[in-house]
């Protein structure tokens, strides 16, 4: 099934464009014709299930995985290693505590980490910089702590700002609420949607989970079996467009301010039955299915 | 030299020209030993620094039997180990420290062998005892410019290699990200660790030449917060347990029970553990308070 027309946005002014990327691993389609583009000063989030290709398609469009057929245009230009525009934030970073480095230290090393030499004379200049970006993610009281010591969110707000520290237009982000508890999550999805809003800079963030970003998004892009939908949560969250990704009926419940999605009752019986999402505490599993 | 010292400090310490060059050779391969060691450290590879040394021990038992400089024996084995290490392992952990193992143990077979030669079949009888433990008071004068240049082209290495050498060991991913060739970084730094641990195998042994790569960065680790000032802390706390343990070796020439000296390798390697000892002892209680911070991870289970 292809993506509706309506969910299609023009291309201009868009600061991350992906056309028709397909993307094969030893013979396996992990990506399958993938479209889609993100705005400045928009939040999007890249929501699918574990092992869905979420880490593929940042790894495309950060230059570090080839692509099989498509083009990626990252504000215009073809994408590179080490594009000054893209901000990174890779998933599982939990610093050992014997790490010695400061919060500061790791901001420092988005600004020159890739060069060569020691920096031996610290330039103002650019302790201001780091400093403005401590400041930012609300992070100037434990700037001066060992970074390993730092709880897990206040871990994920050094490398937001180590990764905005150079200034990028497109900030990427693998699965940055994994690991977090239920206030830390909110706490960065509110720094991070507050930054796409106030920079202007487009934010992507991947997850398993939509719902702790549901208030926060601009738009999503749904990805299930290496295809994906892109638009807003009420274009894209609908059994009509999901059913299309998964290949089968999928129903989309929405309980207590979540969305659930689940395999109708013809997907068969190696499919699962939650394919998004958890029920609220009170309802332990889904309903049986007829 | 008489002064309030004395007790200490013997007479004709300083003047000894066998002591100037133990404080030389010692005070600069222990140097460059802290300093590479921080890395070592923080990127956990304690075990590749150790069979790094060990390798060397092959390679100066080696040239101890063709009646080569052993200098050249360490540096050699320890490079080629370094290569072999890194041509087998790939970016996992365990494949690397099963690469390590592989070659340590193939190395230290064939050293076996080389120093039983060394024992039995020539003149070298001191081989092992010299190859093994080592002592800076036998140290060949005219391969001091060699050991000082080593050791200088191996800092270099380390001061080129810092930023993204320290990126690469936060996170491979985020180095990688920002186009650093993490495996280039990493083989770089591995060949530098392999020549600082063989000079350091050649001085004070290759069994006990762990002790200065690790036990230094380790005391320092306790102490400083700050990358740059981890690393040269490292290589001054290395420096000054080499000197210590020098001078406490010219000392104990009247110890008991032999009344004939301690080996100055022991000696070194006490004065280091000492002081991680009382580094450790210093900041047990801001590790704990730093660990309440770490607890278990919430695993997720996306619905698959």
């Amino acid at each position: 099934m292809s993506i509706p027309e309506h969910l299609l946005l023009d291309r201009v002014g868009s600061v991350l464009d992906v056309m028709d990327v397909d993307v094969i691993l030893s013979g396996r389609a992990v990506l399958r014709d993938v479209s889609f583009q993100i705005h400045p000063g928009e939040f999007t989030g890249l929501i699918g299930s574990n092992g869905a290709g979420k880490t593929t398609i940042l790894r495309v469009i950060l230059g570090l995985q080839a692509t099989s057929s498509g083009r990626v245009l990252v504000a215009g230009g073809r994408r590179s290693r080490r594009n000054p525009l893209v901000g990174y934030v890779p998933q599982k970073v939990l610093f050992d505590p014997d790490l010695p480095l400061r919060a500061r230290d790791v901001v420092a090393l988005g600004l020159d980490g890739h060069r060569l030499g020691a920096p031996l004379i610290s330039s103002r200049s650019k302790g201001a910089l780091v400093e403005e970006m401590l400041e930012a993610v609300d992070a100037m009281r434990f700037a001066n702590r060992r970074v390993g010591s730092l709880s897990g969110g206040e871990q994920q707000r050094v490398l937001i700002a180590h990764a905005l520290v150079s200034r990028p237009k497109l900030l990427l982000l693998d699965e940055p609420l994994a690991n977090l508890d239920i206030k830390s999550e909110q706490e960065v999805v509110e720094l991070l949607s507050r930054i796409a809003a106030e920079h202007g800079i487009a934010v992507l963030l991947s997850a398993h989970d939509m719902n702790p970003l549901l208030s926060a998004m601009d738009r999503i892009v749904y990805i299930a079996g290496g295809r994906v939908a892109s638009g807003t949560t009420a274009e894209v969250v609908r059994p009509e467009v999901l059913s299309g990704l998964y290949g089968h009926h999928v129903d989309v419940i929405h309980i207590h301010d979540r969305i659930v999605v689940v395999a109708g009752a013809n997907a068969g019986p190696e499919v699962p039955t939650l394919l998004h999402g958890e029920f609220p505490p009170l309802m332990p599993s889904a309903p049986s299915l007829p | 030299m008489s002064g309030p010292l004395s007790w200490l400090v013997e007479p004709g310490f300083f003047s000894t020209s066998t002591v100037q060059s133990a404080l030389l050779v010692g005070g600069v391969v222990s140097f460059t030993s802290g300093v590479v060691g921080l890395f070592t450290v923080v990127r956990r590879q304690s075990f590749a620094g150790e069979a790094l040394g060990d390798v060397g021990a092959t390679g100066g038992s080696g040239a101890f039997l063709i009646s080569v400089n052993p200098l050249w024996g360490f540096v050699g084995a320890a490079l080629l180990a370094a290569g072999v290490i890194e041509g087998i392992g790939t970016r996992r952990a365990q494949s690397r420290d099963l690469a390590t193992g592989i070659v340590l143990g193939a190395a230290l077979g064939i050293a076996a062998l080389f120093l039983y030669f060394d024992t039995t079949h020539s003149s070298t009888t001191g081989a092992s005892i010299s190859v093994l433990f080592g002592s800076l008071f036998v140290i060949d004068t005219s391969s001091i410019p060699v050991i000082v240049g080593l050791s200088a082209a191996v800092l270099v290495v380390v001061l080129l290699l810092y930023r993204p050498l320290l990126l690469s060991t936060l996170s491979p991913d985020l180095a990688q990200a920002r186009g650093v060739r993490v495996r280039l970084v990493g083989a770089g730094y591995l060949v530098a660790m392999a020549v600082a641990v063989s000079l350091a195998a050649l001085t004070i042994g290759a069994v006990l030449s762990t002790a200065l790569l690790i036990g230094p960065p380790a005391t320092a680790l306790r102490l400083a917060k700050r990358p740059g000032f981890a690393a040269l802390a490292g290589g001054a706390i290395g420096v000054a347990a080499t000197w210590l343990g020098i001078l406490l070796a010219y000392d104990s020439f009247y110890w008991p029970p032999v009344q004939h000296g301690w080996p100055v390798s022991f000696l070194i390697v006490a004065v280091v553990f000492t002081f991680y000892l009382l580094a450790s002892a210093l900041t047990v209680g801001r590790r704990r308070k730093a660990m309440a911070h770490h607890e278990a991870p919430v695993l997720w289970v996306a619905g698959e």
